[in-house]
């Protein structure tokens, strides 16, 4: 579970969280599901929080080279990253 | 005297020179020539022909008269509007005869729309080729991503537009990764750059959103993005494009073909680059709601559980076996002292026997349960507890922002909390209601009881 946690985007981890506190709210639930689902909020809400803290400031130029590969640059230095 | 009429046709014949037909023509041609070189004539076209050849051919008339006219290829390639029937325009050039059929006939060198700028026009005649074509059509409109993963950028790497971009960036902190392919944004080299970036970024395929725009400038400056070719890349581009070229007022072609139009760049870089502190404090507040709806849930359960044990049924359960109990002690009693020779282990065999059967009493195990379910909850309120404190600080702030939120206050400003009868459930949505329910309402300095006549549902 936890692997197959840290492949989601924070997009869906983020509207997963939502979801399951929406459906918490509604009161629908029984109580051991509820607390399974609890407990998974806090987990995603952890994921969210963890991908916040790598959030980046920079500005890279995309580029081609004259093989056709995507080239890296970054806006306002010299280093370069090629795949 | 006599008026000889055949002298007098002699005469004239004599005195005057005899042209051919081609060397009329040609001095009709010379004089027209010389006196209509740059010539500016004002007219509406009509019989507008555009043809394979690349020449174009229309008349040019006015209430009376009309003058056939011909704008060749080599003057006409510079235009950036497409002359049409009944518009009205200023032609320069100069009157000159087609021999082989003796009409004379302007020729247009250089045109421009009459009212309307020639900018403008080009602008009007794409906007409705394209629009025809369903460019604009909403539902060709590609969502925009609310947390992209990759922004695409097309613009230049030293203008307004990317130094905004980078500034709403630094502000906020980028979730995301933010790529710019550096192209001209002004200058006849700049509409192909710009389509072949938005090319490259398609080729690319990791991209989630682009932005392609520029920073303010003159309608010459924002003219690419007015250009046909980049509209159709635009519309063409499988990522969502948002275009944000110029300032708030500046509407261009790219804007209605893109996806999403932004007034400027930096409104497009924060349509795209989410607030790193506001999202960190939505994700506090979906802890406490979920927190708080937990802790609710479980006291509801204890609640009704010790109801549940406070029923009669219950308390009245373990009665019969009680008097068997008594029976069976009044037994044992008989029989210890009615069997005086009875061994002393047996007895405890007995006795033991007795107590085993003293657990099984259905008022013991379910105090016993309940003792259970007592110490669950304790334990998940002390992992509530851990959670609450490993957040204290975060908390009490959040909390402070909560109590502004708190339903009595809201109470205070005159809204109510309805609850269900009997069970006492809160009512959020009008499909847990239906006529003939009792509801308790809550205002904010006392309840009442109602029942529900009629409902109706609203959609949000």
């Amino acid at each position: 579970m936890t692997a197959k946690n840290k492949e989601l985007s924070f997009e869906t981890a983020f509207n997963q969280l939502e979801e399951i506190v929406d459906v918490l709210e509604s009161g629908d639930l029984p109580l051991e599901k509820s607390l399974a689902q609890f407990e998974e909020g806090i987990k995603l809400s952890r994921i969210c929080t963890e991908k916040l803290e790598k959030a980046q400031k920079k500005i890279e130029l995309l580029l081609k080279d004259s093989k056709g590969n995507f080239k890296f640059e970054d806006l306002d230095s010299d280093d370069k990253e090629e795949i | 005297m006599v008026f000889d009429f055949e002298d007098f046709e002699d005469i004239n014949f004599k005195r005057k020179k005899v042209y051919s037909v081609s060397e009329l023509t040609a001095e009709i041609k010379s004089l027209l020539e010389n006196k209509f070189f740059d010539t500016w004539l004002e007219g509406e076209i009509s019989n507008f022909k555009h043809h394979y050849s690349g020449h174009m051919y229309f008349t040019l008339k006015d209430k009376d008269s009309q003058i056939p006219s011909v704008m060749f290829k080599g003057s006409n390639i510079k235009l950036r509007f497409k002359p049409e029937d009944g518009l009205k325009v200023l032609v320069f050039g100069r009157v000159s005869v087609y021999k082989p059929r003796g009409s004379y006939q302007f020729y247009v060198q250089d045109m421009e729309p009459k009212g309307l700028g020639e900018l403008q026009l080009a602008f009007e005649q794409l906007k409705k080729k394209l629009e025809s074509e369903g460019l604009f059509k909403k539902e060709f409109k590609k969502n925009i991503p609310a947390f992209p993963d990759v922004i695409g950028v097309v613009t230049s790497s030293t203008g307004a537009a990317i130094r905004d971009i980078q500034n709403v960036i630094s502000r906020r902190f980028s979730l995301s990764r933010i790529l710019l392919a550096p192209v001209r944004v002004q200058g006849n080299l700049a509409p192909d750059e710009i389509v072949k970036a938005i090319e490259l970024f398609n080729d690319y395929e990791k991209v989630d959103v682009l932005i392609v725009g520029r920073g303010g400038g003159s309608i010459e400056d924002l003219w690419s993005f007015n250009e046909e070719k980049v509209a159709r890349a635009i519309f063409k581009s499988k990522i969502p494009v948002i275009s944000a070229v110029g300032h708030e007022i500046d509407f261009t072609i790219s804007d209605f073909v893109a996806d999403l139009r932004a007034p400027t760049p930096s409104a497009a870089a924060e349509l795209v680059v989410q607030d790193k502190n506001e999202l960190i404090s939505q994700l506090k507040s979906f802890e406490i709601r979920a927190f708080n709806s937990m802790k609710n849930l479980l006291v509801e359960n204890k609640n009704k559980l010790a109801g549940l044990m406070n029923r009669p049924v219950f308390k009245r359960a373990s009665a019969p076996i009680e008097e068997k109990f008594y029976r069976l002690d009044d037994l044992l009693h008989r029989l210890v002292s009615g069997m005086k020779f009875i061994e002393k282990n047996q007895l405890e065999k007995v006795i033991k026997l007795k107590r085993l059967l003293s657990n099984l009493r259905p008022d013991t195990r379910i105090k016993e349960s309940f003792g259970k379910v007592l110490n669950l909850q304790k334990n998940l309120q002390a992992v509530f507890k851990s959670i609450l404190n490993e957040k204290d600080l975060l908390l009490s702030r959040l909390m402070g922002k909560l109590n502004v939120l708190s339903p009595l206050s809201v109470l205070d400003r005159g809204y109510s909390i309805t609850f269900k009868l009997p069970e006492n459930k809160l009512v959020k949505s009008i499909k847990k209601i239906n006529p003939g329910d009792k509801l308790k309402v809550r205002v904010t300095d006392g309840t009442c009881e109602c029942e529900v006549l009629k409902k109706t549902e609203v959609n949000k």
